[in-house]
């Protein structure tokens, strides 16, 4: 009986836990469940803010937690909780059990223990001593908002930093143990210039995973340029006229569009509501025949990329769609379970008190033959989205971008920058004006919320031309 | 330990340490939720969760944070150490300081907690809504967006001056958004949100019938003109328009520049003098509703817009002693405090001589757009600049009769809308983020099909 190898009755991080987690699954599957998985989490956190010249604000933080997932049938139980000890994640399985009215508890899967640990946690256990400290952090975000003292037009300026270390512990019923340290930085500038009525802003993001030296190589005077840049062009910018009209995206955080109005659409969980146009396309063409699109978690250092998935799988390479024809869907195991759609290391979540789901990690669309140039010159009358803002997927596919950094194009050259530009449109029917695809792929680091939480993701295309799209203005 | 004990526990921990003032807010809840997908349990959830913001003082005055949801007597001790080394990078030319209002006597109302129904109970609730639901119109085939939630919870706050507080509250959430299809035409989605103090106080017919109506209205649409309209926003609109550009209030915002008032705002004319705007987080149909805010100050109504001219600014305590006033109880706990509003109360004032009482969206005949809800308010609100670009739900009323709007985006400024109401309509309605009637506004950008 494997309750007699117990050592030890709480949840200790950098320990052997294998014999509790052992018991904790037995227990649950005793009660009749089918499937048990215990994602348990430490985090040490800690965010720096420098306005103008000064540090304003420093944020640690830290804490822990479990989640508990049941599931039996196609139905799942989960119940979070700060309690690490063997009673609390014991009351949380009766808890997740209880939920689920299992009643039937003869009719049970089997759980032969746990195979041999994964420990992927080995070579980054020194990553807390590697991060900058405070004091770097401090210096550098202060250089940078020092940069972007260009001119009395400036009137805000601002550098963020926040860091997330993470380290987990996976278990469950299929043998899976597993357990990882993840860590994300990301620094941010923002400005806001003004100029009697005119206003404007520019903000970049920049981030990374587990490379706890990257705060260190980040170009905080390039960055700053940037931003400055981007701001000054758009202060006396015009507002943009409404209408249908062919667009050029740049690249890097230009791919937010096909995260949002396409990605999102191929997670297993748009199945499973039935909310996704493409859930029998499998095969088919939904897209324009220059456009392949690709979801993994493996790039080293993209925000997007894990050793492992919060269910315990390694992160796969997905090519969701191939010259215009839908390949794959982004899976995680309940995907599987209720889709059918075959696991691709996708299951996450931002943290313990979420169940996982399927969610991108870095997603793109894959670079053509074009420069941005050829794109450009294609177009007579259009708009040259440089820098997208924020957006959103309506409940039944409709999307809506803000546009950060616009500029006409008249005649293949790039004219006026213009303001208040909103593209708007539905996935179906924009992925097949993908017309041409740039030979300039790059990504941008995001936050993507969704029902498992805000997750770490990137976003990225090389240029591309969309022949046509309704551009929201005044 | 209840929340004596981890201010004891925190006040020994400060002593060893020999840190002499602190603070610290901190929240203890336990939620239940279900989901629902044709009749079957999807997801049932339940959590039990703890956050404790902990901030100390250093010999300098400077202070410094920890935020952790390990309220162990280790977690108290290494969250205090933390903060203490955090304040050596506290902010010295904006020095924060407890609440002058922190030991005031708070306003004490029934907090109507309820009891738990418990997760049986919440789905057996959902699955016969989803049914009723479903069963509602030929066209609803799915209600893919669900849930039934409750949630209990109680927040505190102590310093080291002696200040304590304390309230225990619960609350309960039902969502239904429905997906209706019908052949040859796009997918039409909808939904309503009601929230009560506990489950038995929601009224989960009205939230059916709210979906399924709202779901069949938006059935047979059309794409609307690009062009200029008269505008009837929604009470739910108007308010989330006003929330989105609350910084117009927020003196947090305002010393950040990031605000499109300045210190010398009070008194500015901002809209027709017909318009009053509250904040009165208070209020008795504010579920969510707090005695205090994240500093001890008690919450308070608090008015905002006066006949149309800026009346006051939001403050937590360091704002309020920059701007040579008192906190106004609307201060969130951070390493920067924030502000925010709590629940925004619109209203017509005396002086509403010159509004255009004809325009009421039960009986006016002309041409106008009636916005029912905004969306994507994240991304096409741009605050600092005050304009807005926002697709919407909503219809075109025409010749007597209205169609629902397909794929469109309103845009504009915020201060051109304010002086541009021509009507604020009599009644007034509750929504899940404040109260407000019908708002009328003319001239606005909308783009649809060009």
């Amino acid at each position: 009986m494997l309750s007699s190898q117990i050592k030890s009755n709480e949840i200790v991080f950098g320990s052997c836990n294998k014999n509790l987690l052992e018991e904790i699954i037995f227990y649950g599957m005793g009660l009749g469940a089918d499937f048990v998985e215990v994602f348990i989490e430490n985090t040490d956190n800690s965010s720096v803010l420098a306005e103008e010249d000064f540090i304003t604000s420093v944020s640690p933080s830290f804490g822990r937690g479990a989640g508990i997932r049941i599931f039996k049938d196609k139905k799942d139980g989960f119940v979070s909780t700060n309690d690490l000890t063997k009673h609390g994640l014991m009351r949380s399985v009766s808890q997740a059990v209880e939920m689920l009215d299992i009643t039937d508890n003869k009719k049970r899967e089997v759980f032969n223990g746990l195979d041999k640990h994964r420990d992927y946690s080995l070579s980054k256990k020194t990553w807390i001593d590697e991060v900058p400290s405070i004091h770097e952090i401090g210096e550098k975000l202060l250089l940078s908002t020092e940069s972007l003292k260009k001119n009395n037009k400036i009137i805000t300026r601002k550098g963020s930093y926040s860091r997330n270390l993470q380290e987990v512990i996976i278990a469950s019923s299929d043998g899976t143990y597993v357990s990882d340290i993840r860590l994300h930085q990301t620094v941010g500038l923002n400005v806001i210039a003004s100029d009697a009525q005119y206003r404007s802003s520019g903000s970049r993001r920049f981030g990374s995973s587990g490379m706890p030296n990257e705060f260190r190589l980040w170009d905080h005077e390039q960055a700053a340029n940037d931003v400055f840049e981007s701001s000054m062009n758009m202060l006396y910018a015009d507002y943009v006229d409404a209408g249908q009209m062919p667009v050029v995206l740049a690249n890097k955080f230009g791919g937010v569009i096909f995260h949002e109005a396409c990605g999102h659409l191929l997670e297993t969980t748009q199945i499973e509501r039935g909310t996704t146009p493409f859930e029998n396309k499998l095969n088919e063409k939904i897209a324009h025949e220059s456009v392949t699109a690709i979801d993994e978690g493996i790039s080293e250092g993209s925000f997007g990329s894990l050793s492992v998935d919060d269910e315990g799988m390694e992160p796969e390479k997905s090519i969701l769609i191939k010259d215009g024809i839908l390949k794959k869907f982004i899976s995680d195991r309940a995907g599987e379970l209720r889709t059918g759609h075959k696991r691709t290391g996708s299951g996450r979540r931002q943290n313990y008190s979420f169940a996982a789901a399927s969610r991108m990690r870095n997603t793109y669309i894959a670079k053509g033959e074009h420069s941005r140039e050829d794109l450009i010159n294609s177009i007579t009358d259009g708009l040259y989205c440089k820098s997208m803002g924020g957006g959103s997927v309506g409940a039944t596919g409709q999307f809506n971008f803000a546009v950060e950094e616009g500029y006409l194009i008249k005649n293949g050259k790039l004219t006026n920058p213009v303001k208040g530009a909103t593209l708007i449109g539905e996935a179906k029917e924009v992925m097949p004006k993908i017309s041409m695809c740039g030979n300039d792929l790059e990504l941008a680091p995001g936050f993507c919320g969704s029902i498992s939480g805000s997750v770490n993701v990137t976003v990225g295309q090389p240029h591309i031309k969309v022949d046509s799209i309704t551009v929201g203005g005044r | 330990m209840n929340s004596k004990e981890i201010t004891t526990q925190i006040s020994e921990a400060a002593d060893s340490l020999n840190l002499k003032k602190w603070d610290y807010g901190a929240s203890f809840s336990n939620d239940y939720s279900v989901q629902v997908d044709k009749g079957e349990a999807k997801q049932l959830k339940a959590s039990q969760k703890q956050i404790l913001t902990i901030r100390v003082w250093n010999e300098s005055n400077l202070v410094g944070i920890t935020t952790t949801s390990d309220i162990s007597k280790s977690g108290i001790k290494k969250a205090l150490n933390q903060a203490s080394i955090a304040s050596d990078f506290g902010n010295k030319n904006e020095r924060t300081d407890f609440s002058p209002l922190a030991k005031d006597p708070i306003e004490v109302k029934d907090s109507k907690k309820r009891n738990p129904v418990g997760i049986k109970k919440l789905l057996t609730l959902l699955r016969e809504a989803e049914v009723k639901l479903l069963e509602s119109h030929e066209s609803i085939k799915s209600v893919p967006y669900n849930g039934l939630s409750e949630s209990f919870y109680e927040r505190v706050y102590a310093n080291s001056d002696g200040a304590f507080r304390s309230f225990i509250k619960s609350q309960a959430a039902l969502y239904l958004y429905a997906r209706a299809e019908e052949k040859n035409k796009k997918p039409r989605s909808s939904g309503s949100v009601k929230l009560g103090y506990g489950v038995e106080d929601i009224d989960i017919e009205s939230c059916i019938k709210d979906a399924s109506n709202k779901t069949i209205s938006h059935l047979n649409y059309s794409f609307i003109k690009t062009d200029k309209y008269l505008i009837c926003f929604s009470p739910d609109s108007f308010l989330t328009i006003i929330n989105a550009f609350s910084s117009m209030f927020n003196a947090r915002s305002i010393l950040d520049g990031v605000s499109l008032s300045n210190k010398n705002s009070i008194g500015e004319k901002l809209s027709t003098e017909a318009l009053n705007i509250y904040d009165d987080g208070l209020h008795e149909k504010n579920i969510s509703s707090s005695p205090f805010d994240g500093e001890g100050t008690p919450t308070k109504r608090l008015c905002l817009i006066n006949k149309g001219r800026l009346e006051n600014f939001l403050h937590s305590e360091s704002t309020a002693r920059i701007f040579k006033t008192i906190p106004t109880g609307h201060a969130g706990l951070g390493s920067k405090v924030s502000v925010s509003p709590d629940w925004i109360v619109v209203e017509k004032s005396e002086e509403n001589f010159d509004l255009k009482t004809s325009l009421d969206h039960s009986t006016y005949e002309g041409e106008f757009v009636y916005i029912e809800e905004l969306n994507a308010i994240h991304a096409g609100v741009r605050a600092s600049q005050g304009s807005f670009s926002l697709p919407f739900d909503g219809w075109l009323y025409k010749n007597g009769k209205k169609i629902s709007i397909e794929s469109a985006t309103v845009a504009g400024d915020i201060k051109y809308l304010l002086k541009n109401i021509v009507n604020i309509e009599s009644n007034q309605e509750v929504t899940t983020s404040g109260i407000s009637p019908h708002i009328w506004v003319d001239e606005l950008s909308i783009t649809g099909d060009a």
